[in-house]
């Protein structure tokens, strides 16, 4: 029986942890300083904005951890020897391990702007953050307004929260576009629109020279490289994120931006291992990045890794890529790969289609030369994981996937669908004479 | 539009205070016709409450109800017992006390309100309505550009059991005390809706018709919220509509219709054994005694349970029933709406669950045997139990106290369906037939789940819908009444309700979709 320590109790290290309980009877102990029990941290937006209490947002009862004999420990690891297998947490106590896992996850980036450690100045990614924004934020009369740096998801996310407290935003986009880095042009475009639709002031192009403070040391307001002095009470910096590994600086572990991997999850240092969003591939998965920080992927990693501990050595082989956000009203999906213009290569070509008044839209890339479908991204329409999974499995042209477009959708009962429209322009795109497939119940359960 | 909003909140405000003032006040004057009226209508033999009668109340003013009622009561109950010391079986009387006050009451009133019922009609139920809808209405600008609004739940004291849900809670529950078990204290509410009774049945109100009028305002009313909280998601908007349709239509008006038109009263969506006294003898004779509608009415309500409910939920799961036909789901899932993220989502609620509803279910089926074999076999008791008895404690703890006092009058604490859910017995037929046979099931979208908890927060039948999505497994619970907001909540798309083949319907994953497939087969073909 060996002893499995986690560091961090999040989707990596709690998935991790419930698979080796499955598959063995290992001693576990999760380690973690930000909660006593597994949230989920994507739902943290919804304890602020009032949809949930923070106790919702805790996938297992509290009596779970002991029914399944996993051992919780609030504490801070400050140290790690991988040479005497020994952890030193904060208070001074020590824990050793035959098996430790490094699951801790990401922390928001900072780019050394001036003013960026200010009071008022924050990220949002874990706990105390959130604890953190609610002091800084409780209303609009203690906050009169926010800027928000760096377009991305968790950007997004923390406009759409303020303003669920009608606390004017502003929004403050490096990149020309909302987060053009990933999504194609026209969506890129629509989710603009859409933002301004909630009354965010959108900056695009836009970046953050240095926040100002007042007597108190507290945020002020912002210089943009615009010129443009914003005065704000909160300021967050939602940049991205970057891995929280500072403790393992001296620990002889091979790092590089984050915990360096192999396939097997493994780190350079024996009975080491690295899962999540602060683990870092020496080379990235297919298309995949290094380091995917992502809910799904850490929750992958730790299904992976379970198998390994429990002796069943296995690579982290992910399948095809999938996502999945909500950008204020409109839901996202995407299944395969869709580069942006930025990103993508020159064989990948776009079908785009976008609904005259709605904010709904779809884009499906393929191969030029073959019509190989690669992948798609959905907006405001809901489509079905497992039917792209096969269909991208089995290297299906995109004529295949307009004909059965109506298999993959997974809107509510009663919604309008849009499958005929987006063939009829697909038809006219390409001069071709696809007939739209009813739905088939055999065809979507065939792999069920 | 706040503006606006606060307006409708005084006037809303006002209509429900003197609805709430109604019952202590008005004047009542029982003159002699109406004594005689009475003792005719009651065939009453007791010349002692005949007489007590004549001493105490007759040509005398009562200012409210309180100052009469306990007279009639008093008078009743020792009439009776002198009737019974004596042996004078012949002269008791076995009207209830509270009903005879009532019946003397609804044909004594004088004064403003029985004298102006269109007005006081305006002053509460006008009033309540245009409140409401002031206050509702203008949300369709303030919700902002449609989608989930859900803002501010748990930060509002009148949805997150604050001061405002603790004295809905006290008004709900004081409503229904009154409605079940001081009926006579309805009086000045009847003569509100005398006018609409009687263009309706041809008959004056009694409470239960001002129940239903005012069940189907209320549901139309929030219905309006509904529409707009909800304009993004058509399956609830058609839902909405046909709640609220099978509400009016089957359960209020064709009722009321049948009446004037010398049929039963009967309602053509109540199912037994959630119509639980379907089959008591009162009703049989009744039906039997009705001619040719009698016999289809028992006929209907026969196929009704055994044959269409359970056909339907094969097809559509119970949603079909409890979702879109039900008038208990109909109230749940309209005046509940705001409410429904208080049911508790426990493995420990889920155990009382099956106890409760389970039991509810035995206690309904078990009183319906005896009392099928009491009317065939024409005795009182089975087993040395009389029948009447067990009708009786169901009556009372089952029909008054779990479905409306607590069913509903709790819906600001423990959520929207605690009926539903805890003690429903129709509804755990249903829910045999959901789990075990049928197409219904809500679809887990491969591995898209991010374990966020809002499907589970907002389950109004306090389904952990999470502890399955997060799995990558579909959701197959016997309690799920498919309202469908677990779809509608969910961030990234994840849940679907649908009707598809058995055949893969329900399907245990450890690894979800997206991961290896190798390592997939591997751990979920063992």
């Amino acid at each position: 029986m060996n002893h499995i320590v986690i560091i961090g109790n999040g989707i990596s290290g709690v998935t991790l942890a419930r698979h080796v309980r499955k598959l063995s009877n290992n001693r576990i102990t999760i380690i973690s300083a930000e909660s006593d029990y597994f949230f989920s941290r994507t739902a943290l937006m919804y304890v602020y904005m009032g949809h949930m209490k923070f106790e919702h947002t805790q996938p297992y009862e509290n009596w779970f951890w002991k029914k399944n004999k996993i051992d919780l420990v609030n504490g801070f690891v400050e140290k790690v020897a991988p040479d005497s297998k020994k952890l030193t947490l904060k208070d001074g106590s020590t824990i050793t391990y035959d098996k430790l896992v490094i699951a801790t996850g990401s922390k928001p980036n900072k780019f050394g702007w001036p003013g960026q450690d200010l009071k008022g100045v924050q990220g949002l990614y874990s706990k105390q953050d959130l604890e953190l924004l609610e002091k800084n934020a409780p209303n609009n009369a203690i906050c009169n307004r926010a800027v928000i740096v760096g377009g991305g998801l968790i950007g997004i996310e923390m406009a759409e929260m303020l303003r669920s407290r009608k606390i004017p935003v502003t929004f403050l986009v490096r990149e020309k576009s909302f987060w053009n880095g990933v999504l194609t042009e026209g969506e890129s475009t629509m989710i603009n629109e859409h933002i301004l639709e909630h009354h965010i002031d959108l900056r695009l192009d836009t970046n953050l020279e240095e926040i100002i403070s007042d007597e108190n040391g507290r945020a002020r307001a912002v210089v943009t490289d615009k010129g443009d002095i914003i005065e704000c009470n909160v300021v967050g910096l939602t940049a991205g994120v970057t891995p929280n590994i500072d403790f393992l600086k001296e620990s002889c572990i091979e790092l590089g931006r984050g915990v360096k991997v192999n396939r097997f999850l493994e780190t350079s240092a024996k009975d080491v291992y690295a899962i999540g969003d602060c683990a870092e591939q020496h080379e990235g998965i297919g298309s995949r990045r290094p380091i995917e920080a992502v809910w799904y992927t850490g929750r992958m990693m730790g299904e992976a890794l379970a198998q390994t501990l429990c002796d069943n050595p296995r690579e982290y082989n992910p399948g095809h890529w999938f996502n999945s956000a909500k950008f204020l009203d409109v839901e996202y999906q995407t299944y395969g790969w869709v580069f942006s213009e930025r990103s993508k290569e020159d064989h990948e070509h776009h079908f785009h289609w976008r609904h005259p008044k709605e904010k709904i839209c779809i884009t499906i890339a393929y191969h030029k030369d073959t019509m190989k479908f690669l992948g798609i991204n959905t907006f405001g329409i809901r489509m079905r994981h497992e039917v792209f999974d096969q269909w991208l499995t089995e290297n299906k042209d995109v004529d295949h996937v307009m004909t059965y477009l109506k298999d993959a959708n997974f809107d509510p009962e009663f919604y309008k669908l849009y499958e005929a429209e987006i063939v009829n322009k697909y038809n006219a795109a390409f001069n071709k004479n696809i007939r739209l497939e009813k739905k088939s119940w055999k065809r979507i359960f065939s792999k069920a | 539009m706040k503006v606006l909003q606060n307006i409708g909140i005084v006037i809303f405000l006002v209509g429900l205070s003197t609805f709430a003032a109604l019952p202590l006040l008005g004047t009542f004057k029982v003159d002699k016709t109406i004594v005689q009226e009475i003792v005719s209508d009651n065939s009453i033999k007791s010349e002692l409450f005949i007489q007590d009668l004549e001493t105490k109340i007759q040509d005398k003013e009562f200012n409210g109800i309180q100052s009469l009622s306990p007279i009639i009561v008093s008078a009743l109950a020792n009439a009776n017992a002198t009737h019974r010391k004596n042996k004078e079986y012949k002269k008791v009387i076995y009207t209830k006390g509270r009903d005879m006050a009532g019946s003397i009451a609804k044909k004594s009133g004088v004064g403003f309100i029985a004298e102006n019922k269109g007005l006081m009609w305006f002053l509460t139920f006008g009033l309540g309505i245009i409140g409401a809808l002031l206050f509702i209405v203008p949300q369709v600008v303030l919700l902002g550009p449609k989608g989930i609004k859900n803002d501010g739940i748990y930060h509002q004291s009148s949805t997150n059991k604050g001061w405002i849900a603790w004295l809905v809670f006290i008004f709900l529950v004081s409503f229904y005390l009154v409605l079940y078990f001081r009926p006579e204290y309805a009086t000045n509410w009847t003569y509100l809706v005398d006018p609409i009774s009687e263009s309706l049945s041809g008959n004056p109100a009694g409470h239960w018709f001002v129940y239903g009028f005012m069940y189907c305002i209320v549901m139309s009313v929030m219905a309006v919220r509904m529409y707009i909280k909800y304009r993004n998601n058509i399956y609830q908007v058609v839902r909405t509509t046909s709640v609220l349709f099978f509400q009016i239509v089957f359960a209020f008006l064709i009722p009321e219709i049948m009446v004037r038109l010398q049929m039963p009263y009967y309602d053509f969506k109540n199912a037994f054994p959630l119509d639980y006294d379907f089959f008591f003898q009162w009703n049989l004779k009744t039906l039997l005694d009705s001619g040719g509608i009698g016999i289809f009415i028992l006929f209907w309500g026969i196929i009704l349970t055994l044959v269409i409910v359970p056909v339907m939920v094969y097809f559509f799961g119970k949603r079909w029933y409890c979702s879109w036909v039900c008038g208990c789901g109909g109230l749940a899932e309209t005046l509940g709406d705001p409410y429904r993220q208080h049911s508790d989502k426990s493995l420990f609620a889920w155990k009382v669950e099956r106890w409760l509803i389970h039991g509810v279910l035995l206690f309904a089926v078990v009183m319906t045997g005896m009392t099928l074999y009491s009317f065939f076999s024409e005795t009182g008791t089975v087993l040395g139990i009389k029948t009447q008895s067990v009708q009786n404690v169901y009556s009372l703890a089952v029909g008054s106290i779990f479905a409306g006092v607590i069913g509903t009058g709790f819906y600001p604490i423990f959520g929207n369906r605690v009926w539903c859910r805890f003690g429903c017995p129709l509804a755990a037929y249903l829910g045999f037939v959901q789990r075990f046979k049928s197409r219904f099931r809500i679809t887990t979208n491969g591995g898209q789940c991010i374990s966020c908890g809002n499907c589970s927060t907002y389950c109004e039948q306090g389904i952990d819908v999470r502890a399955y999505a997060q799995k990558g497994e579909n959701i197959v619970r016997s309690s799920c009444v498919g309202c469908g907001v677990c779809s509608a909540v969910c961030p990234r798309g994840v849940l679907k309700l649908e009707n598809g083949p058995e055949k893969g319907r329900i399907n245990s994953k450890d690894v979800l979709l997206g991961n290896d497939v190798n390592l997939m087969d591997l751990v979920n073909k063992k």
